[in-house]
């Protein structure tokens, strides 16, 4: 790669990239080989650091007027909204950053299920940001708990009694979370303790996913290996910087009517009446982002079973590498496969809604065909597609699938004395 | 003697490993154990509850240990209903003379053993009390007759001080 042989140009550079080789890596970084076709999909990776850094920034200064007591963590949250210079401000980003950070992943795990992205040699990458995932959503839970309103309570009751469905240590291990016999000002504590401390761990990891994908480079849409640097390839600077930063200015805006706009509208009523033990609100539901899984826990009719259905779905992503038996990583060329995948998204979205309906009747039954869909899609289909799917022939280069020619002048003689 | 050191070195090393193991176990337990209910929170284990004014067909519901715990002075119909189900037709087999044993009384902690939701009364197929957060449905004696909860709500330790008062815990 070009950056081993990098040199500062300056004497103070040399000097300094000599004891911590820091410009190096600014150098690799910048001249990293990328291929020339990622389209808007590949921008969210940019836009979930994005994310990250917002979270991070607007939760230490919530963190500067937060209190995490039962008695005073509601007030204090509305004397955030009240009092607080700016502090609505902070608050909602800081709230409908949670989602919109969900809703960015959302989109880059569903890019990766279309181009294959999880593919061989790109495996670790992906369980990497398995793991990101999985503390994302502690870290989304424990959020909610703070503000201390019905929903957080209830929310919090209902999830950490998820673990009393283990057999025999199950109830030990809720007391133990709760440090109590309900949840209660211990639980906020540690809720606020882990909840400032799980960002750091996906800062760290999120070091580590980019790291590993630097070393196999980007997958692409046309999903082929290519050759680095080359006439397939651009600079990450500025070619995709820019092409990154205008996709985050897009995304900004729908932040900033999110903020702005309608606030409150994926947030719950119910979390600005504060806490109360006594009194379940009448229709609990977690945020949006949870919902497909809020949907297949509950269309498991036994406790134990549906707590383990649930854990499955998310836990069945990690294997995904070797879930998927086709040696063809784009959907592009899988013409089945594609249209398996849109299946798939429809039925992620059916179960999200029938997870914010009422569990009864219709609604259940279809929660629990798309719940068997779901597992059906990663256990049956995919190993099954890809000893029987007929591919589509892949081009050589990412020159040759958008020019119609390749840089190998070789190859080109070949196809045409092939065509003729 | 080529041979004999080798045996002595594996046996110093799993030594060493076995000590380093124990250290760390000693020093994560109490890391760990600081997560439990304190002594603070284990001293409130019992309330005392007047029920002098509850009439029959009410319950009142008060909170022991940070739970709810549901007080039903129950109807003749009530008891008549609960003493007359066949076990076979239960979920969680158990008489109601052994969960009221006072019958015209029933104090339980009202928490659906599902995950933790607080049931609503005179609600559901049964007669009893019905989850609204997945749908269980209890009897008129607590007992779970439908939906994913899968026991009946706890009865906890309680007493009668005298007629009027009980001693929960």
């Amino acid at each position: 790669m070009s950056d081993h042989d990098y040199t500062p140009s300056s004497k103070v550079g040399k000097w300094f990239n000599d004891r911590l080789p820091l410009l190096t890596l600014a150098n690799h970084l910048t001249d990293y080989p990328t291929p020339k076709n990622l389209n808007y999909w590949w921008t969210f990776g940019g836009i979930l650091t994005f994310c990250l850094i917002t979270q991070i920034v607007t939760g230490l200064t919530l963190a500067m007027h937060y209190i995490a007591h039962a008695d005073m963590a509601f007030e204090s949250v509305e004397h955030i909204m009240r009092d607080v210079n700016y502090g609505w401000l902070i608050r909602y980003i800081h709230a409908n950053g949670a989602s919109m950070f969900f809703l960015a992943v959302y989109i880059h795990i569903f890019r990766s299920l279309f181009y294959g992205s999880y593919k061989s040699p790109r495996e670790i990458i992906w369980i990497i940001g398995i793991i990101i995932y999985l503390l994302m959503m502690a870290a989304a839970f424990m959020g909610y708990v703070l503000p201390w309103g019905q929903m957080s309570f209830w929310g919090a009751t209902v999830i950490t009694n998820l673990f009393s469905a283990i057999p025999l240590v199950g109830e030990g291990i809720v007391t133990w979370l709760w440090g109590g016999y309900s949840v209660d000002n211990p639980t906020l504590t540690r809720f606020f303790t882990l909840h400032y401390l799980i960002p750091f761990l996906i800062l760290g990891l999120v070091v580590l996913h980019i790291w590993a994908l630097h070393v196999p480079g980007n997958n692409n849409p046309v999903g082929i290996d290519i050759k680095k640097p080359s006439k397939d390839t651009v600079p990450f600077h500025p070619y995709i910087v820019i092409k990154d930063g205008f996709a985050l200015l897009m995304f900004m805006i729908v932040f900033a009517f999110f903020v702005f706009y309608s606030p409150n509208i994926l947030g719950h009523a119910d979390n600005y009446i504060e806490a109360n033990p006594m009194v379940t609100p009448a229709h609990i539901v977690p945020e949006w982002y949870l919902l497909p899984f809020y949907a297949i826990l509950r269309s498991v009719p036994d406790k134990l079973l549906g707590v383990v259905a649930m854990l499955s779905a998310i836990l069945i992503l990690a294997v995904l590498p070797w879930l998927d038996t086709s040696k063809i990583r784009s959907a592009v060329f899988r013409p089945l496969y594609k249209q398996f995948y849109w299946i798939l998204v429809a039925d992620v979205l059916i179960l999200g809604y029938m997870g914010a309906m009422p569990a009864e009747g219709l609604y259940l039954l279809i929660a629990r065909v798309a719940t068997a869909y779901y597992f059906l899609h990663f256990l049956i289909i995919l190993p099954v597609l890809g000893f029987k799917e007929k591919t589509l022939p892949i081009p050589l280069s990412i020159t040759e699938s958008v020019l119609g020619g390749s840089p190998n002048l070789a190859t080109v003689k070949n196809k045409e004395s092939l065509e003729k | 003697m080529s041979e004999k050191k080798p045996e002595r070195r594996e046996f110093l090393f799993t030594a060493s490993y076995a000590v380093g193991a124990v250290g760390v176990g000693a020093v994560v337990w109490p890391l760990i154990d600081q997560m439990n209910p304190d002594a603070s929170v284990k001293a409130l284990a019992s309330t005392e509850v007047d029920v002098s004014s509850v009439k029959p067909g009410n319950t009142i519901t008060v909170l022991w240990r940070g739970k709810p715990v549901f007080i039903r002075r129950r109807t003749k119909d009530e008891i008549t209903e609960a003493r007359s189900v066949k076990m076979e037709d239960l979920i969680h087999p158990e008489k109601d003379e052994d969960r009221a044993k006072n019958p015209e009384w029933l104090v339980m902690l009202g928490v659906c053993t599902h995950l933790g939701c607080v049931p609503l009364n005179d609600k559901g197929d049964y007669d009893g009390w019905f989850c609204p957060c997945h749908g269980s449905h209890y009897d008129t004696s607590g007992r779970i007759r439908k939906g994913p909860a899968p026991l009946n709500m706890e009865v906890p330790k309680y007493e009668f001080v005298n007629a009027n008062t009980i001693k929960i815990g």
